[in-house]
């Protein structure tokens, strides 16, 4: 029986999120101080040796983003730090957790990432629905101003840094972190070309750190206790904790942090309760909508960014959707194509065309004779999809399209 | 407030158009841009009418007909949907006497449909203007609604 090993979500319930003394009376900005003792390069080493990698679901190296952003246009005379609080992938809540209950984590980790790459000005884009998470960092901010850890010489160290809350208006596809970049500068969410990437040429032209919520939580525990310690959690090549938000028909739904490396089983019977009374396990959607689908062969694959990469599925944002017999794979699927489709921004022809395709395509399958014919055909036009769009969106439907066909192809062709 | 002392809150910096524009519908009792609104921020930006249109064109959160007082979203992402959000929409339309995308004739509530709002763990859910309500079923709906309407 494993338990929750509680880094970025150690304070969740035990501090006021709107008393700053709290958070600082529970260690919190004690992270920055050291800081701000250290050399900035020593700072993104730190990240590096400590293996983090982003939480958002890409899974890249932070302390590498990090670096490369720092040497990113020398002559550029403004660095920003964006941090990526969109979340929208369906079936992931972590960020809202964090920004909710325990806002001063995460902001106090920008403020660390703004000073290991030398900017003087964050944004953090917001959804616009998520009003409680928007209201209690807007208090945290503030509350961070007075107490003289955001502004000018934090802390008597000669380092100045802003901080500003940007709010989305209903588009999944600015969680990307080029469309972001666009909709920040006020403009339609059509992705960008890259490169350049963001290190590079980022906001207004700027290098640009764009990180996720969860990743910066992890920021200030790393900078406190080091490598080492963190390096304790999690596996070789996927260190730490993940937050995982587990839905669906399991007893007791929720989000629960524990160490990379940890099995579906685990999460789903240790932490989550196990299936609702008289269910079934019948499949996972690992990732969200973006994400893939897993049946019981999976149950005891390690969940890490690598090993799942490596059978065909995918860690994503840590969205774990639970269906059970009787729930239709076949629905899910449908769910997500048109989520897809609603949500593509309409610039490159092969999403735009193909997210609708693939809706049509999907309402048709149990009409069909030749079920098997349509379905391989669907797969291969997502991945025509994923090979020629520019950014992540068209390269989604593949996802959970193509593991569902693997593993529920009788259910979807058949109906 | 009117227009121009909202506007005025934001820099006049394309950057800030989101913001203006979420600040000018919020405003609005009828939850929406008006034409006026547009061609006031586009003034007020130094922008054309088309690309502040384009903008307020793009976001799904923003209406450019008038709306309700109350603007309801059902989540219809994957898990609301696992858990009936069909029959959520199914009882918000017959308490209230309209269909998805219409508002009631009192001008008190718009129904629509949102993608994930990230409340997952208690679903089916929806928001009201900013409040969330989860692990809907009927009585509950019906509770909420009245409530509101109470209230006026």
């Amino acid at each position: 029986m494993i338990k929750e090993t509680r880094i970025v979500l150690k304070n969740i319930g035990k501090i006021n999120p709107e008393s700053i003394d709290d958070y600082i009376a529970a260690g919190g900005y004690k992270g920055l101080r050291k800081a701000l003792s250290m050399d900035p390069l020593s700072i993104i080493d730190e990240m590096t040796e400590a293996g983090l990698r982003g939480r958002g679901g890409a899974g890249f190296s932070t302390g590498m983003k990090k670096k490369f952003t720092s040497q990113g246009c020398l002559e550029c005379p403004q660095r920003y730090v964006v941090v990526n609080a969109d979340e929208g992938e369906p079936g992931t809540f972590k960020d809202r957790v964090i920004m909710e209950q325990d806002p001063h984590l995460y902001i106090e980790g920008t403020i660390i990432a703004g000073y290991s790459i030398q900017a003087t000005k964050g944004f953090i884009y917001i959804r616009a629905e998520y009003y409680a998470s928007i209201d209690k960092t807007r208090k945290a901010i503030k509350a961070a101003y007075e107490k003289g850890f955001l502004g000018s010489n934090i802390l008597g160290s000669g380092f100045d840094f802003d901080l500003e809350i940007k709010l989305g208006a209903g588009s999944y596809l600015c969680g990307e972190e080029l469309t972001m970049l666009e909709s920040l500068e006020g403009k339609r969410g059509n992705p960008r070309i890259k490169p350049p990437f963001p290190a590079e040429k980022g906001v207004f032209g700027m290098p640009t750190l764009v990180n996720n919520v969860e990743t910066l939580a992890n920021v200030p525990h790393i900078v406190l206790n080091g490598k080492d310690w963190y390096r304790q959690f999690g596996t070789e090549r996927s260190p730490g904790t993940k937050v995982f938000t587990i839905s669906g028909q399991v007893r007791l739904p929720g989000h629960y942090e524990i160490g990379l490396g940890v099995t579906l089983r685990q999460l789903i019977d240790d932490l989550a309760g196990g299936m609702l009374p008289g269910k079934t396990f019948k499949a996972a959607l690992l990732g969200g909508a973006a994400g893939t689908f897993v049946d019981a062969s999976m149950l005891d694959e390690k969940m890490t960014y690598d090993n799942l990469r490596e059978k065909g599925a995918t860690l994503g944002s840590g969205a774990v959707i639970v269906l059970a017999e009787g729930d239709s794979v076949y629905d899910v699927l449908l769910n997500c194509l048109r989520f897809f489709r609603h949500e593509s921004c309409g610039k490159c022809v092969p999403c735009r065309v193909g997210t609708s395709l693939l809706v049509r395509e999907t309402e048709n399958l149990k009409n069909v004779a030749a079920g098997k014919a349509l379905l391989d055909r669907m797969v291969r036009e997502s991945e025509i999809m994923a090979a020629t769009s520019l950014c992540p969106l068209g390269q989604s439907p593949i996802l959970p399209l193509e593991s569902a066909a693997r593993y529920f192809e009788s259910e979807l062709v058949s109906g | 407030m009117s227009t121009q002392n909202i506007l005025e809150k934001h820099a006049p910096e394309r950057h800030n158009i989101l913001m203006i524009l979420h600040d000018l519908q919020d405003h609005h009792p009828q939850n929406y841009l008006t034409e006026e609104a547009l061609e006031a921020t586009a003034r007020y930006l130094k922008l054309t009418k088309a690309s502040v249109y384009g903008v307020a064109g793009y976001y799904t959160m923003f209406s450019l007909k008038p709306r309700g007082r109350h603007i309801i979203r059902v989540c219809v992402s994957a898990v609301c949907e696992l858990k009936k959000s069909e029959s959520v929409i199914a009882h918000l339309e017959s308490t209230l006497g309209i269909k998805t995308g219409q508002t009631t004739p009192c001008g008190l509530f718009t129904l629509e449909l949102s993608e994930c709002i990230g409340q997952c763990h208690e679903a089916p859910s929806m928001m009201i203007g900013q409040a969330v309500y989860n692990n809907l079923d009927a009585e509950r709906i019906r509770e909420v609604i009245e409530s509101i309407r109470n209230q006026g």
